[in-house]
């Protein structure tokens, strides 16, 4: 058995892996480009006195590259006595024979998607799944219905979708078929999986230590470690950053109250005192919506990396558990064969297949991963200058406008003086 | 009529520091304030030039640690005729010599709105800046801030003429003895005490009253501004030096990243300029601080003259009430009426009418103290009035200044905040490039 071609573990009935080209290629996206996903929510909220007239509009998240149209959809606002709970509109665009119909809508919520990636887990064990947004929130200090906050889980589960639509693998895993396109998810089904799953990683975990980690999985899980270290430094230091900007604004709308109080017990300085009020209000507004759009661009991708990062070291857990396991069953059978003279059993085999696939998936995955970390990092940091940049901008132009208006006033002072 | 003999001393003060007699005095106010040009700037440079810490013996013979500044005069003339400058006469004073100078004028000019002196301890400061007064830029901040005092004395167009300021600018030596020899010490004295009662002015002038409530609520706000000021610059420090972290964490990264090492790593210096940055910004803004600081402590003087106005008003209506009281009783004596609570009314009543020859040295007696009366309510009057006029004419050439000045240092706050914008613009646009290549 060469390593080169390692048989399709995936359970899914799908093309083998090799067969599958990588997604950035150009041919791909003309033969089948994977579906297309988008999101928008839809709250479901428990109200007791209010009836089930629409109440917001919402856009989905923005639609991914192969995209034509844009979709609107609306947001219901449903009555429901027994449980409250916020769904999303899925919509899927598709040219891919394995989808019936080129569009789908459905209405997910968010244990939808939950199990969505447990089935993704389960039956693509060897591929990286993309995380989800946190499922649990600190009760009290947010609101789980807040406009903000589903505003960014939607970002979050929408950016899910799009990751898993986009990779080459997952994207014809049928859970995620289902999930696009069923009206009604039969979850039951897989809940029996799920507990013969856990069982099966409990056995392995018990397993055999490693003999020698390959060094390129050495490597990836080092770099694993610094990375998700400086990750959670930059998120640090981002909340500080907003913690100080936000007591800088406290500090900076009383220092323009301050002035306008001041101009009122002035004459010839009423205006120019007015005048650096207003500067100070406009740098307070320029602020504040630096300040959001830091917290609500900045933050989550941040946090969505974080879990990435958990996820690529479980998976590369899971690899080194297969590992120990094929390693474990080979010195056993090599035992067994000095005694027996045996032919190798199958069952090893297997084994090795299983850590063949694993290291080829991996390793797939992680170029794949560092290639959109890379990307999205450079999209990140590029949107943090340019949020500084505009609002130095719009504070310099109050600044520069006031001094203007004063020196004009000034030599207009000094003219009628010589007059 | 202890307030009446200090008025007087106060006028021989004037007179013996500027050798010119009362009358004079009146007219060379008047004059110079036309004839602004003859102020001592336009006769010569004055400058302080530098500061020095020196140890020395201070009165109780203990070790003390105190700095002292060089002041500069160059002549106009010797620059303008000589082609190359002379070298400047230089001296040096320490600040309390220039609290000295300050007291001095306060009391010597009641009528006037002195200069303040910068402060003597720092104040209002953001906790990054040192209250030390041994503080190399604390002492850079208060030299500047002696100069511009200087500078105001010495373009003004009263207190540029006065001998003891000449003296102070001029010679090092014997200037505190002379200072102290013009007797101004005695009436601070008996002006405090006058101050510090209770003064309860019948008719207020209300342009004074006005002008008193105006420099309170100046005093109040700028105080005010000059405290939150002080926290923005806090929490501006803050916001700059905490995006100094990502310097760190960049650079960190970068080395464990291959296409994106580079980027990272000079954006990270981009990261570390940017929170280098906020020292000099808040620095630069120190000065704008200083500006209005001066303001803060120009209305204790403007708050001075006003006191100095209720003081006089007080006397003068003390010396009216006197005079009334004087021909009331001039009154009840010609109609030998008798007012019924009165004490010599129930003598009178009780021992008879008195002669007319004691009626007659009492009426000649009273009538000399009404005339005195007179001339003393005359006298106050015309003080008053000359109060009035002097103290309201620099009222007015002090709100002139006060409105030009305030207004260029809004434009220079103003200016400073366009470059702190743009230097935030470019560290962010070199920062960007940097993440661009990643």
């Amino acid at each position: 058995m060469s390593v080169g071609t390692p048989r399709g573990l995936a359970s899914s009935g799908q093309k083998p892996i090799t067969e599958i080209p990588h997604p950035l290629s150009a041919a791909e996206e003309s033969l089948s480009p994977g579906p297309d996903v988008s999101i928008s929510s839809g709250g479901e909220k428990d109200l007791e006195l209010t009836n089930g007239t629409l109440v917001e509009n919402s856009s989905p998240a923005s639609a991914s590259s192969t995209s034509t149209s844009a979709l609107l959809s609306r947001l219901q606002k449903h009555v429901s006595t027994m449980e409250t709970y916020i769904t999303y509109r899925v919509s899927t665009k598709t040219t891919r024979i394995e989808f019936d119909l080129p569009e789908y809508s459905v209405r997910r919520r968010y244990q939808d998607f939950d199990w969505l990636r447990l089935k993704l887990e389960e039956t693509q064990p060897t591929n990286l799944i993309p995380p989800l947004p946190e499922k649990f929130v600190m009760k009290g200090v947010v609101d789980r219905f807040s406009e903000e906050f589903v505003e960014t889980r939607m970002k979050a589960l929408d950016k899910f979708l799009k990751r898993v639509a986009d990779h080459p693998v997952l994207s014809f895993n049928p859970h995620l078929n289902a999930f696009l396109t069923a009206k009604d998810l039969n979850k039951r089904q897989g809940l029996a999986l799920l507990t013969k799953m856990g069982e099966s990683v409990k056995h392995v975990a018990g397993g055999y230590k490693l003999r020698a980690r390959p060094p390129e999985f050495n490597a990836m899980g080092e770099y694993l470690d610094t990375f998700s270290q400086k990750l959670g430094t930059i998120d640090r230091i981002a909340q500080r950053i907003l913690r100080e900007q936000s007591e800088y604004l406290t500090e900076l709308r009383e220092y323009a109250s301050v002035y306008s109080s001041w101009a009122g017990s002035e004459e010839e300085l009423q205006r120019p005192l007015e005048g650096v009020a207003g500067c100070v209000t406009t740098c307070c507004g320029a602020l504040e919506d630096l300040s959001e759009n830091m917290s609500q661009d900045f933050l989550p991708v941040l946090r969505e990396y974080v879990l990435y990062t958990e996820t690529m070291k479980n998976v590369l857990r899971k690899r080194d558990q297969s590992q120990a396991e094929y390693e474990g069953r080979l010195e056993a059978a090599v035992l067994r064969k000095q005694e027996d003279r045996t032919p190798m059993p199958l069952e090893v085999e297997k084994c090795q297949d299983k850590m063949e696939c694993f290291n080829a998936d991996l390793k797939a995955d992680w170029e794949r991963w560092q290639c959109n970390k890379r990307q999205d990092f450079k999209q990140l940091l590029i949107g943090m200058a340019d949020k500084n940049i505009n609002y130095y901008e719009k504070c310099q132009t109050a600044w520069e406008s006031l001094v203007t208006v004063l020196q004009d006033k000034q030599t207009e002072d000094k003219t009628s003086e010589t007059n | 009529m202890i307030m009446a003999d200090s008025g007087s001393s106060e006028e021989a003060a004037v007179i013996g520091n500027t050798d010119i007699t009362s009358a004079e005095s009146e007219n060379n106010i008047i004059n110079t304030m036309v004839e602004r040009g003859t102020s001592l700037l336009k006769k010569m440079e004055i400058s302080v030039a530098e500061a020095e810490k020196r140890t020395g013996k201070n009165t109780v013979n203990m070790q003390e640690t105190y700095t002292v500044y060089l002041i500069e005069i160059r002549q106009a003339e010797s620059v303008t005729e000589g082609g190359t400058p002379a070298a400047p006469d230089t001296l040096w004073r320490r600040y309390s010599e220039f609290e000295l100078l300050r007291t001095y004028l306060l009391i010597t000019y009641p009528y006037i709105i002195i200069p303040p002196l910068p402060e003597k301890r720092a104040e209002f400061v953001w906790h990054k800046l040192s209250a030390d007064n041994l503080d190399p830029d604390f002492v850079e901040r208060r030299r500047v801030g002696l100069e511009n005092f200087l500078l105001r004395v010495a373009s003004h167009p009263v207190l540029s003429n006065d001998k003891i300021f000449f003296h102070f600018l001029t010679e090092e030596k014997g200037w505190r003895e002379a200072v102290l020899d013009t007797g101004f010490q005695d009436k601070v004295d008996s002006r405090l005490k006058s101050l510090s009662a209770m003064l309860r002015v019948k008719t207020p002038d209300r342009r004074f009253t006005a002008l008193k409530q105006y420099s309170d609520e100046l005093n109040a706000v700028v105080s005010q501004l000059l405290r939150v000021r002080a926290r923005v610059a806090d929490r501006l420090y803050g916001v700059y030096k905490v995006h100094g972290n990502y310097g760190r964490v960049f650079s960190e990264w970068s080395a464990i990243e291959k296409e994106m090492g580079d980027g990272l790593q000079s954006a990270g210096h981009h990261m570390d300029t940017y929170a280098a940055s906020i020292d000099d910004i808040l620095e630069e803004e120190e000065h704008y601080a200083d500006q209005l600081k001066e303001y803060l402590f120009y209305t204790d003087a403007v708050r001075s003259v006003c006191k100095k106005h209720e003081l006089m008003q007080y006397e003068l209506e003390m010396a009216s009430q006197d005079l009334a009281y004087k021909k009331q009783q001039k009154e009840e004596l010609v109609n030998g009426t008798v007012r019924i609570f009165s004490l010599k009314g129930m003598t009178s009543k009780l021992f008879g009418s008195e002669s007319q020859e004691q009626r007659e040295s009492r009426l000649s007696a009273l009538e000399q103290s009404i005339e005195e009366g007179m001339e003393a309510v005359m006298e106050k009057n015309t003080e008053c009035r000359d109060f009035v006029r002097a103290a309201w004419e620099d009222i007015e050439r002090f709100k002139e200044q006060k409105d030009k000045d305030l207004r260029e240092a809004l434009i220079s706050y103003a200016i400073m905040q366009i470059s702190m914008c743009k230097k935030g613009i470019q560290v962010w646009s070199n920062a960007k490039e940097c993440f661009n290549k990643m």
